[in-house]
């Protein structure tokens, strides 16, 4: 049985004396693992097989998105343009800056230091909180022109641009209409991705107050660790969206 | 690991060191993230033509792999690990590829 494992310590069941047959349950060894790295990598694998679905999710917006920016390639380059690159831009640098005080808390509870983690789940908080926050602005300011897709969704800057002041050619009735798909999609997918971080915020309140309890600053570092995969996964969301929302149309020509 | 008698090495075949990273790491890969963003930005100004597009998705894939690799820890992971997220962007792809290629040939010539 040479690809059996099996522990060659002396089996003192029947003899053992109660106080060293007690069980030491640390939370990052449970008794059904064999070893911490085992553990560990069971969560990791297992994080990332939701990470993979997640992939498949936003993947289908991502598809919708390519499928129909060439099928009314026009209406979305207008309509592209209706959004601001300076706050898309900021935003990203937020975000980034999120995701890189999280990957420092994992830092922080894998080197046991409490105080230190606490902190940097506090500020990837905010700016996770200012990143929604920015998207408040931009979505209002959708609100305000009419251009959230539905019955009170707003063509006109689109079919007559000038009289707006932008310098665009002006669209046709019915390939104007389909500016409402861009804006459909821009909602869904940056939606999407906001309510992604919503629940994140959520958990990082949770994960905090646990760090705050010491929970993760004596080896047990998974669920800081997984939370992370999950937050640099909204990121990376983002990382594409920005580009392919913000940034590929502003030239009407390509 | 002594305590365990374990001859085929099944509890931790790669021998794998479970490996910190540090703080300096992390500050390269966000001042890199950071440079990157602003380069995309940049191009985004320029005109390229058909290039464009690509340039700025290429800039999001390079950033997306860096965090992928470092923020994301799979440089350090196992081969099962790494080989589950490959495996999750590769089917990603081939359904991609699928799903594009049916609806540009059902309007051959018509785009």
């Amino acid at each position: 049985m040479d690809n059996a494992i099996v522990a060659t310590h002396p089996h003192t069941h029947e003899t053992a004396i109660a106080a060293e047959h007690e069980h030491v349950v640390l939370p990052q060894h449970r008794h059904h693992f064999e070893t911490q790295e085992q553990q560990r990598e069971a969560a990791t694998f297992g994080m990332w097989l939701f990470l993979l679905t997640e992939i498949m999710f936003f993947g289908g917006l991502f598809f919708a998105y390519l499928l129909y920016r060439n099928w009314y390639h026009d209406a979305f380059v207008v309509s592209s343009n209706q959004l601001s690159i300076p706050l898309g831009a900021a935003n990203t640098a937020i975000l980034i800056t999120s995701g890189f005080f999280m990957a420092l808390g994992v830092w922080a509870a894998e080197v046991k230091k409490q105080g230190l983690l606490v902190l940097f789940l506090v500020l990837t908080t905010v700016f996770g909180v200012a990143f929604l926050g920015i998207k408040a602005v931009e979505y209002h300011e959708k609100w305000e022109k009419h251009h959230i897709p539905g019955a009170s969704f707003d063509v006109s800057q689109f079919t007559n641009p000038q009289a707006y002041g932008l310098h665009e050619k002006p669209l046709a009735p019915d390939m104007a209409q389909k500016t409402q798909i861009f804006f459909f999609l821009y909602f869904a997918m940056t939606g999407m991705h906001a309510f992604h971080m919503v629940l994140g915020i959520g958990l990082l309140f949770w994960l905090t107050w646990r760090a705050r309890r010491g929970e993760f600053s004596a080896g047990y570092v998974a669920p800081i660790e997984n939370f992370g995969l999950y937050w640099h996964f909204v990121d990376i969301v983002w990382l594409f969206l920005f580009p392919l929302l913000y940034l590929i149309n502003r030239h009407p020509g390509s | 690991m002594s305590e365990f008698h374990d001859p085929s090495n099944v509890i931790n075949p790669e021998h794998a060191d479970h490996h910190i990273i540090t703080p300096v790491t992390y500050a390269i890969v966000f001042g890199t993230l950071l440079v990157f963003t602003g380069i995309t930005v940049g191009a985004a100004y320029v005109d390229l033509g058909i290039l464009n597009p690509i340039v700025a998705l290429a800039i999001a894939s390079f950033k997306a792999v860096v965090v992928i690799l470092f923020f994301m820890h799979v440089k350090y992971q196992s081969h099962l690990i790494k080989l589950t997220v490959a495996a999750g962007f590769f089917t990603f792809l081939v359904l991609i590829t699928m799903t594009m290629s049916d609806y540009i040939s059902r309007a051959w010539g018509l785009w």
